[in-house]
């Protein structure tokens, strides 16, 4: 018997988990997917917000606001690239100079420090590239970027170092309650628990109505982007915001912590997880953002991606509600990974009000570092190597990542079993020539490390196959 | 303290080693970061190569052996499985490998011959979904040539350039069925030689103004949809054509690969996206040369051993001389119909005999004059039965011609009708 299961292994389950592995209990996450983060949490803009949109008062405006505060250190303790980099929102018009002075006081009421309403010559001195047609913009210093994928497994493999079980490629496929405790199928079998956590995402809906009467609905709504080579890196230091409107925050332009540039999203709704680019899509996402920024160089594309937001019809909140020992985290769009933190704290506050005992754990272990080749000065380079050859040889050259830091992922709590999930780990093939050169070197690392025969490895999820087999002449180590 | 380290042992590097080693450098390194010398012919099993320089046709690997035979009878030194991670201005390379660790060493004088890389769907946005197998040419290549891995059944092919028909033809020999080749242009990029060889004789379809707009499939590739595109490059509605398929293969360009010369500060043409270089292939950066697909991106690799032949035996006279101040610089422009020319610069006084300048039109040209030009003075004139964006073009300017020049050299196309 389960204390609490969570479903779904997004930024939302793995904070959850992370945050219970503080205490006593005995906590499992089913995870559909053969990896973490494998939903909207890979793929969004990647911002840590101030908190200045919420409306004041919302569960949203709390959660962000406390959120951000609490990334700060938790990226650093469970070394998850971060950098208070500071966003803009930019006004065109009057209107917009008089939205920004709304979105300010918001952030006020919010708690958000810091913010300031600047001139258009104030913001294009420390944005060199912006627009001469940028009459004012609000700057918010506390907003922040970070590497998604990597914050999310970062919190589920401290975790799993915790105490936590996660069971990959699991989908739950029915639930029943049971006098003290829910029964929850899958298809890798029964699990029980006393209490449940829903963050199944785009499918929150689903899971929901497996254990209880149909409360919302989620509407995925999808947004696309580019992201442009490191060339294009520096275009801006901070997120470069438009005004938001019906759909959203709008197309927004952003270092990463990767040194790259991004630029999305557009917003559309699609059904189920539509993943897909558009010619129309991109184009509204070029044209929008050339407003902002005319100078970004779209010949410097290196990869189009597009991610789907958990969105809930009607809702302008998360929904974070408990019945029966069911917790529902559902709605989480924007600003869902800038808020992940606290509302994990708040989903353990809704479990202790259900009636969870909570004792701390006095093990409790929030550290977690991994190597980067890359980031080392020669001097420490040159001691890896000595210390183990295998950081001597580079498999990825557009990022510099090592054999070494592959070996490393492979012996991490979570290891990756693909090779996209080896580039969610370590970088490898992230680059400008987007795997097209360490691509066949890492399903080789991939093929021995886990005994498998190269025709087995996955690009990402289970079916991407990449290889159909041995060519007339057979493999050439054989 | 090496007199010259060659970053890159393919065509490149080797042939830029061979020949300083020839002209009496004997402190030499090639950093080679594979396992084995001879760079991406390697993978290149077809044959075609050597036909200029050998007068005879051969296969990537056995072109790359005559360079490594060669190099075996000279002193130069190799280090294999090693990557350059950092050139500083004071020519201190940073490299680092499995067996020979991390290491700083410190050279008079450097060639930079690391190669090209290929465009990606990332560069050139293709809309749809993002399944597995969608692969460049040269990755496909490296899987079913050296790997020994099929990487897909049947095979859609974008790009008409020469590795994208060289892979249509190696595809169906190992059983793929290829259904199309597609290629926005209203010509191939690739060389005659090669649509002829790799898609006529396997009654492969080659789709002219056409290109992919979309890509569909959730876990791996299901259907390719391709659409005829306009005089301004842009997909025309209701000309779709939906193929069946596993496996889309990308040919769509060849991009120098210059992370390590941006990061030493030496300039950079935007028209190849090489190093600026002058008549000997030396870059902005005293002592260090560029030579290959690193400067700019060549069709046949006897050019590419050529070429380099001058950079390593020019690397050798900078060790063996120090270099007298240079008088007058030409600037070589790309007039009309040209879109690049190497060299970029040219100082006469450093020319013994002739320069050659090589360069690529901008589109399918019959009779045609190549004119050479120094301001409104037209100082040479070449003939030509046929040019194509695809093939290289060279022209060999004597000194003389260069001495009556002032400050820029033009070459432009005139088509003669």
């Amino acid at each position: 018997m389960q204390d609490v299961l969570i479903i779904g292994c997004g930024i939302i389950g793995a904070a959850a988990a992370f945050e219970l592995s503080r205490y006593q209990l005995r906590v499992t996450i089913l995870e559909k997917e053969n990896d973490v983060a494998d939903g909207t949490t890979k793929a969004n803009s990647a911002i840590l917000h101030a908190g200045y949109d919420p409306l004041p008062g919302s569960l949203m405006a709390r959660l962000n606001v406390r959120g951000v505060e609490l990334a700060k250190e938790l990226c650093q303790r469970l070394d998850v690239p971060y950098q208070a980099c500071g966003s803009f929102v930019l006004a065109f018009t009057p209107e917009e100079c008089a939205a920004l002075e709304t979105l300010k006081a918001r952030g006020v009421a919010n708690g958000v420090p810091g913010l300031a309403i600047l001139t258009g010559d104030e913001a294009r001195r420390m944005e060199p590239n912006l627009s001469d047609q940028v009459m004012a913009a609000l700057f918010a210093p506390t907003a922040a970027i970070c590497s998604p994928w990597e914050y999310c497994l970062a919190l589920a493999e401290t975790a799993v170092q915790n105490g936590a079980e996660l069971h990959l490629e699991t989908m739950v496929t029915g639930m029943e309650k049971q006098e003290d405790h829910w029964l929850v199928h899958t298809t890798k079998g029964d699990f029980a628990a006393r209490y449940i956590i829903n963050a199944a995402g785009v499918s929150a809906d689903l899971v929901h109505d497996m254990a209880l009467p149909h409360s919302f609905t989620i509407r995925p709504s999808r947004g696309e982007y580019y992201l442009l080579d490191k060339a294009e890196g520096r275009r801006v230091k901070r997120t470069i915001f438009q005004c938001p409107n019906k759909d959203g925050k709008g197309v927004l332009v952003s270092p990463t912590v990767h040194g790259n540039l991004i630029v999305g999203p557009n917003a559309c709704p699609v059904v189920g997880d539509d993943t897909s680019t558009t010619a129309d899509g991109l184009e509204f996402v070029r044209s929008t953002a050339l407003k902002s920024v005319p100078s970004i160089a779209f010949g410097q594309s290196i990869r189009n991606f597009a991610g789907v937001r958990a969105h809930a019809v009607g809702g302008d909140d998360f929904i974070l509600q408990e019945t029966d020992g069911f917790v529902d985290a559902a709605g989480i769009c924007s600003p869902g990974l800038s808020a992940a933190p606290a509302i994990a704290e708040y989903l353990v506050e809704l479990l202790q009000k259900a009636g969870m005992v909570l004792e701390k754990k006095q093990t409790f272990v929030c550290e977690r570092r991994r190597t980067r080749f890359k980031e080392l000065p020669p001097e420490g380079r040159a001691a890896l190597v000595q210390q183990n050859p295998s950081f001597g040889r580079v498999i990825c050259r557009c990022e510099t990542v090592t054999e070494g830091e592959i070996l490393e992922a492979l012996h991490s709590p979570i290891p990756p079993r693909s090779v996209d999930a080896v580039k969610r780990r370590i970088n490898a093939g992230m680059g400008r020539c987007q795997g097209g050169f360490c691509g066949p070197r890492v399903v080789e690392i991939l093929a021995r490390e886990l005994g498998l025969r190269p025709e087995q490895i996955q690009q990402d999820k289970n079916g991407t196959w990449l290889l159909c087999g041995e060519t007339k002449g057979g493999r050439a180590d054989v | 303290m090496y007199d010259l380290i060659v970053i890159g042992g393919g065509p490149a590097g080797l042939a830029a080693a061979c020949s300083a080693w020839e002209s009496g450098l004997r402190s030499i390194l090639i950093v080679e970061r594979d396992q084995e010398l001879g760079g991406i012919l390697n993978q290149c099993i077809h044959s075609g190569f050597g036909l200029q320089y050998f007068k005879e046709e051969l296969t990537g690997p056995e072109y790359a052996a005559r360079f490594v035979e060669l190099l075996s009878q000279t002193g130069v030194e190799v280090r294999l499985d090693t990557m350059v991670l950092d050139i500083t201005p004071e020519r201190e390379v940073h490299m680092v490998g499995k067996t020979t660790g991390y290491r700083i060493e410190k050279a008079r004088a450097i060639v930079l011959a690391m190669g090209c890389r290929e465009r990606t769907r990332g560069a050139i946005a293709i809309p749809g979904t993002r399944p597995a197998g969608v692969f460049t040419a040269g990755a496909a290549q490296r899987y079913v040539n050296v790997e020994g891995y099929l990487p897909g059944r049947q095979v859609v092919i974008l790009g008409s350039g020469d590795i994208g028909l060289i892979m249509a033809r190696r595809m169906t020999l190992e059983g793929a069925k290829v259904l199309a080749c597609v290629e926005v242009m209203p010509y191939s990029g690739g060389l005659n030689r090669n649509i002829v060889q790799c898609l006529q004789d396997f009654s492969i379809p080659l789709y002219l103004s056409h290109t992919v707009t979309d890509i569909r499939g959730k876990e791996r590739v299901e259907q390719v949809v391709v659409s005829e595109v306009g005089p301004d490059r842009r997909p025309i509605p209701g000309t779709e054509m939906i193929f069946d398929c596993d496996t889309l293969l990308l040919s769509v360009g060849l991009l120098p690969e210059n992370e390590l010369t941006q990061q030493a500060g030496i300039a950079i043409d935007p028209r190849t996206r090489g190093a600026v270089v002058y008549e000997n292939m030396e870059t902005s950066m005293p002592g260090v040369f560029a030579c290959g697909n690193v400067c700019h991106v060549h069709d046949l690799v006897d050019y590419v051993t050529a070429e380099s032949q001058r950079a390593g035996a020019a690397a050798s006279a900078y060790v063996q001389s120090s270099p007298a101040p240079s008088g007058p610089v030409l600037e070589v422009k790309n007039g009309p119909g040209v879109t690049y020319t190497v060299p970029q610069k040219i100082r006469p006084e450093r020319v013994e005999k002739n320069c050659g300048i090589f360069f690529r039109v901008n589109r399918i040209c019959g009779d045609s004059e190549i004119v050479v030009s120094s301001g409104e003075t037209e100082i040479a004139r070449f003939k030509r039965e046929h040019l194509a964006p695809g093939e290289m073009e060279h022209i060999s300017l004597p000194r003389v011609l260069l001495d009556r020049a002032d400050d820029t050299l033009t070459v432009s196309i005139r088509e003669v009708n």
